[in-house]
């Protein structure tokens, strides 16, 4: 009962005000730019050579206004905004208009989480691997070799990453394509062959998300285990004759899997945002490929839609660590 | 003469450094040259690299122009040393303001506890969620005009202070209840003193590293940013020379070495802070330390 009213509560009470603060911020920033979405659906209407006399503009504009949610002083329109994100509703988009800007969303969303989470759970899974025995067997050369691989490519930014992949295999030799989810004559659907295309084309963003995720798993892994290594309880077992395998496996790198299954949690969080130069580098459809729409294009309520996921799945990511952490670790308790 | 002294010490602790460990010696080495050519080579820049028409185009790599030219007429040699120093200098203010900010609130949260902590980990904490690419997206949109280095730095402190807050509230909370608190708070030490020449110490290690490795956070965002021609694009930064290079449709025309020279760059500047910034990290970890002088 104590922890529950002396850390759970609170920690939940400060979940929901990080959450609201953020989302009050986002919905602050871009009030405070010049980017006017009217102004931009109206120019857009002009480019195509269309005149409209001054009074049916104004309407028009009245109108979008109330539909885009920004009637009214900046207090009213956050009024508006917080009653219509308890629905879940973000008013509709503005370049895909008039398609609801949290379909869109949800629609881009799947792309998003078959990259990310796939790779994600790759370049953990390999990382750790790699790193575990790398660190167990230290002194061998191919644990160094492995060990200079990771120190060199961890730092490099994604967009680098991706676009020394591109000069390497889509430029030097011809071997995937530049951009794209799936070829422009495919359509979606679970058939083999879109499926198959649909892996081709994301090889490569899924490789840069990989190899820059290995390296930060690989280093981390490696400095744990050869930590848990000198233990005492790891002497004494090896002392007892152990199955090597057992002692490494069951020993050591269980022991040191406790802040990577952190870590995880934390990363599949910012999968949203992180995403988003990956998608952008490779036009790849997802979530941050959106995001990046809407914001050069001024388009507030998809921005928003996109923005607030990200902000809750961050938030939500490192409550659920804060909450688990005693139950999985039992040197800390709640205070 | 007390300048003398300690200016003497540090080249020897610098000295002492550099031959760490070789990874170290591998950064600092490449560290040296990337400073040289942002620093001292870029003087003797011929012309102002970042004029247009100033070289032949498209030429490949030659005696002439050592890095080949751009399509713009400008050499990438010269190009690249001016670049060095402006996104180094981007990045430098922008890690350190945002560490200066997010250490300084984290010795005080780690430190004063109740209230004071809540408050300010409450504020970091909303930081640390916001998604700081898109914002910074928009705000570049907004001040695209008016964009230079220093703003950009300045922009990426303000929206990446958080982290530091945390990581430097734990390390304090762990001294906090140390017997040398309570020697000090006893013999009548203000807080101030106590954070500043009890807990920065022991914080230093960690700042340290962290200085380098969010200059690469830095210079990374810049050439993201850049990419999205969010940057200050009439700038000569590694971001905007790549920037120039896919405009130009550099990979299709085959001029590789426009966009490979900057990548290469910034493969090398963010190995080599890295390189140097585990090494520091373990070097100034007091363990360690201890364990060079029983060694020597």
């Amino acid at each position: 009962m104590g922890a529950l009213t002396e850390y759970i509560a609170p920690r939940i009470g400060v979940y929901i005000l990080t959450i609201y603060l953020g989302v009050t911020l986002c919905f602050l920033i871009p009030r405070f730019t010049p980017l006017d979405p009217i102004l931009t659906v109206i120019n857009r209407f002009s480019e195509y050579g269309a005149y409209y006399d001054p009074e049916s503009v104004e309407a028009f504009i009245e109108s979008m206004k109330e539909l885009y949610g920004l009637k009214g002083n900046l207090l009213e329109q956050y009024v508006t905004f917080l009653r219509r994100l308890m629905t879940g509703d973000f008013g509709p988009s503005l370049i895909y208009f008039p398609t609801p800007a949290i379909s869109i969303f949800l629609r881009s969303l799947p792309w998003t989480i078959g990259l990310l989470l796939i790779s994600t759970l790759i370049s953990w899974l390999f990382g750790n691997l790699l790193g575990g025995l790398a660190g167990y067997f230290n002194e061998k050369r191919w644990a160094k070799a492995l060990g200079v691989f990771a120190t060199v490519v961890y730092p490099i930014p994604y967009y680098i990453m991706a676009l020394v992949l591109v000069l390497l295999f889509a430029y030097a030799i011809h071997l995937f394509p530049f951009y794209g989810a799936y070829s422009v004559l495919v359509t979606p659907s679970f058939t083999l062959e879109f499926i198959a295309n649909y892996l081709y084309h994301s090889f490569l963003p899924a490789l840069s998300l990989v190899i820059v995720g290995y390296g930060w798993w690989f280093l981390s892994m490696r400095a744990l285990v050869i930590n848990v290594k000198t233990e005492d309880y790891v002497q004494f077992a090896k002392a007892t004759g152990m199955h090597s395998r057992k002692l490494l496996f069951h020993y050591v790198i269980r022991n040191s899997l406790l802040p990577q299954v952190t870590g995880l949690s934390i990363s599949l969080g910012g999968i949203f945002s992180g995403a988003m130069m990956t998608e952008v580098a490779f036009s790849y459809p997802g979530v941050g490929w959106i995001l990046f729409e809407s914001v050069l294009n001024g388009d507030f309520n998809l921005m928003m839609a996109c923005v607030t996921f990200s902000i809750v799945a961050v938030a939500t990511a490192a409550l659920i660590l804060d909450l688990l952490y005693p139950l999985v670790d039992p040197r800390i308790r709640y205070k | 003469m007390r300048f003398k002294a300690s200016s003497i010490r540090f080249l020897k602790l610098f000295w002492g450094f550099a031959r760490y460990r070789p990874s170290v010696t591998i950064g600092v080495t490449m560290l040296a040259i990337i400073l040289a050519l942002g620093f001292f080579v870029s003087l003797f820049a011929p012309y102002d690299p970042r004029r247009w028409n100033q070289a032949p185009r498209d030429l490949p790599p030659s005696s002439q122009h050592i890095l080949g030219t751009t399509s713009l007429g400008q050499d990438v040699f010269w190009l690249l040393t001016w670049s060095i120093r402006n996104s180094l200098i981007l990045g430098v203010i922008g890690s350190a303001i945002g560490l200066l900010i997010g250490a300084s609130l984290g010795l005080i949260a780690g430190y004063k506890g109740g209230l004071t902590d809540r408050l300010i980990l409450l504020l970091s904490d909303t930081f640390i969620v916001l998604p700081t690419f898109p914002v910074l997206i928009l705000i570049s949109t907004l001040l695209r005009a008016q964009l230079n280095i220093v703003l950009l730095g300045l922009m990426m402190a303000l929206l990446t202070w958080g982290m530091p807050v945390r990581n430097v509230r734990s390390i304090v909370l762990g001294l906090r209840e140390r017997d040398f608190t309570y020697t000090s708070v006893f013999s009548g030490f203000k807080t101030f003193n106590i954070i500043v020449s009890e807990y920065l110490p022991h914080t230093l290690p960690w700042i340290t590293a962290s200085f380098m490795s969010r200059i690469n956070m830095c210079i990374g965002t810049e050439v993201t940013l850049a990419i999205f021609g969010l940057s200050s694009l009439q700038e000569a930064t590694l971001g905007t020379i790549i920037y120039w290079a896919l405009k130009y449709q550099a990979l299709v025309r085959g001029l590789w070495w426009w966009i490979a020279a900057p990548v290469a760059t910034v493969v090398l500047i963010v190995v080599s802070l890295y390189l140097v910034s585990i090494g520091a990290a373990e070097y100034l970890n007091p363990r360690s330390r201890l364990y060079r002088i029983k060694g020597e």
